[in-house]
């Protein structure tokens, strides 16, 4: 994915979690990490970045 | 401001000069060109009207410099255009120059950034050097110019425009008086006195992000490396900058939070904790002494016009940018340059007044595009609302394992603008592969004893690759590079191809087959040629 992409992505997604309102932010993350992992069609892949994901944020 | 007991004047390491009142004659006959404002901006355009062999009066409100040091950063091509006046040496001789920058996440360093750079560039990316310096180094070179007359604690109090010229209401301490000039130059910044004899205003938006910058004085061990923190313990949900100044002297921005204001926060007790606070978040032990301190917002301002008449605005008096992409100095020198050269070749009869009419689309042109980078860079920054600031988190933290997040992080400050839209720009050969594309500034090579940047004139240089099969216009220097060298391959170029650099490192038009008929095309466009401007 280019610089440009991967910016549109967070510009949308920056929009969207203004849009979807803090009370419901965290389920409109984790439907979007479901869908997309869905789409990547590799599970194994996806639990490995769900396990990054949680140790850059455990510590 | 500074600390309690010393005045706006009095710094830890520079003496500031004081200018007296001009004296002047009863009668002022109409001078070529008036430029309004001894800032930085304007310097440059005295400088270069004066290096093209045009006259200009030179007038500022102030008896001294600007107080405190205000812009730090000194972009690569703010160095060519110095380069191009002759004056870069002391420049060179005091600033820190710079390639890299990190970043760090709630202290933990996420990204280390170069800037690009090679062999093949004269300058590096970036320099810092105090805002006190730049206009000290180029007040040496106004002093010593024939060309340039000054006039201080002159304020403009009017401003009649006429046909044939415009006259200036000028008032000094000796009374007030009448100052014709064919052109003027409103160099006079942020709150320009010419906007408003005008009647124009600067349009946009602000942003909600506030900053205190603050220079400090310690002697700490760090190399010269641009250090961002964001979320850090001294401030939290915060974002914190450092640079290094010449005379160990620091920069340190930190943004303020929604309920500080700014009467809390430019308090020299305040200013002396947040401070400290970043200090200690970065391991200085020793002692300091405080400098100077400001407050700042991020506003992206500018006129619709940067033309009124006989009137052309230039920095800051037509365009306020946000600070973090360090380019409200290197376009205001850009602008002072860019109608400077332009308005010489008008008066020297080299141009026609057409000339004129890219001075807006270039010079607005290039502020959009740092208003584009810079609400980007903002939004960073200072996130304005929630969803900004947990996608900035989540890029922070992606960033400690993943290059491609930290890009969103990485600050777009580095390429000059590029003309490609401007009248004056001869639309690209597509015949070309590689090279800089019409409207770019040239890339610099590395010639044996020196680079390509420095063998071009002072005013339009044709680069010829092998011998051109026809006679050249006067007036254009003429550089001929072999067609098999390393311009020639950093270029595109071939036998017979020729690239148009006008004064400021533009390219104005590329051919790789150049023939009469197409150069004088491109001059015409510029409105230099006879035949096309008649």
């Amino acid at each position: 994915m280019t610089q440009a992409e991967l910016e549109r992505i967070y510009e949308a997604m920056a929009k969207a979690i203004d849009a979807v309102g803090p009370d419901q932010s965290e389920v409109f993350l984790a439907r979007l990490a479901l869908a997309l992992a869905e789409d990547l069609d590799q599970p194994e892949r996806a639990l490995e970045v769900i396990g990054e994901s949680k140790a850059a944020l455990t510590g | 401001m500074r600390p309690k007991g010393r005045g706006e004047l009095d710094s830890l390491y520079f003496d500031y000069p004081h200018f007296d009142p001009p004296a002047r004659p009863g009668g002022e006959p109409q001078v070529p060109v008036a430029v309004v404002g001894a800032g930085p901006v304007g310097m440059v355009a005295a400088l270069t009207l004066a290096q093209h062999g045009v006259r200009s009066l030179l007038l500022d409100a102030k008896a001294t410099f600007n107080d405190g040091s205000r812009a730090i950063c000194i972009s690569r091509s703010s160095y060519h255009i110095l380069d191009q006046l002759g004056i870069a040496a002391p420049f060179l001789e005091k600033s820190l120059g710079w390639t890299k920058g990190r970043s760090f996440y709630r202290g933990r360093q996420i990204l280390e950034f170069d800037m690009p750079d090679s062999a093949d560039e004269k300058f590096r990316p970036m320099y810092n050097l105090q805002q006190q310096y730049i206009e000290a180094f180029l007040w040496k070179a106004v002093e010593a110019a024939p060309l340039i007359e000054t006039r201080w604690q002159s304020r403009m109090t009017g401003l009649d425009q006429r046909a044939e010229g415009a006259v200036l209401t000028v008032e000094d301490p000796n009374g007030s008086y009448d100052l014709p000039a064919r052109w003027i130059i409103a160099a006079d910044g942020a709150r320009s006195a010419l906007r408003g004899l005008c009647g124009l205003r600067l349009k946009g938006e602000n942003y909600e992000g506030r900053y205190v910058i603050a220079d400090v004085k310690m002697a700490h061990d760090y190399p010269t490396i641009r250090r961002a923190l964001f979320d850090p313990a001294c401030r939290p949900g915060g974002t914190v900058l450092i640079h290094r100044q010449p005379d160990d002297i620091w920069r340190i921005d930190y943004q303020l939070r929604e309920d500080e204001t700014n009467e809390e926060a430019t308090r020299e007790e305040n200013v002396r904790a947040s401070v400290e606070g970043v200090l200690a978040e970065i391991g200085h032990e020793g002692g300091y002494d405080l400098e100077w301190w400001s407050v700042y917002s991020a506003n992206t301002l500018l006129l619709d016009d940067y033309r009124q008449g006989r009137v052309f605005f230039a920095g800051d008096s037509a365009h306020i940018v946000p600070i973090f992409g360090v380019r409200g100095l290197n376009n205001g020198i850009a602008d002072g340059h860019n109608i400077g050269w332009k308005l010489a070749a008008v008066l020297n009869g080299d141009a026609g007044e057409g000339l004129l009419d890219s001075y807006t689309p270039e010079r607005r042109g290039a502020t959009l595009d740092v208003f584009a980078n810079a609400s980007k860079s903002t939004r960073f920054m200072t996130p304005p609302t929630h969803g900004w600031r947990v996608m900035r988190d989540a890029a922070l933290s992606l960033a400690l394992s993943r290059e491609s997040a930290g890009h969103l992080a990485n600050p777009r400050q580095m390429t000059p603008h590029t003309y490609a839209d401007s009248p004056a720009t001869t639309p690209d050969d597509p015949g070309f592969d590689a090279g800089p594309i019409p409207g770019a500034m040239i890339r610099d090579v590395a010639l044996g004893d020196g680079h390509l940047s420095e063998r071009l004139g002072k005013g339009l240089t044709l680069l010829t690759f092998g011998d051109p099969d026809f006679d050249v216009p006067p007036g254009l220097s003429v550089l001929r590079l072999p067609a098999d060298g390393p311009v020639a391959r950093a270029y595109g170029a071939a036998e017979g191809s020729a690239y148009l650099v006008r004064p400021d490192l533009h390219i104005a038009a590329r051919w790789r087959s150049v023939t009469a008929g197409n150069l004088a095309r491109a001059l015409g466009r510029m409105a230099i040629s006879e035949e096309e401007t008649t």
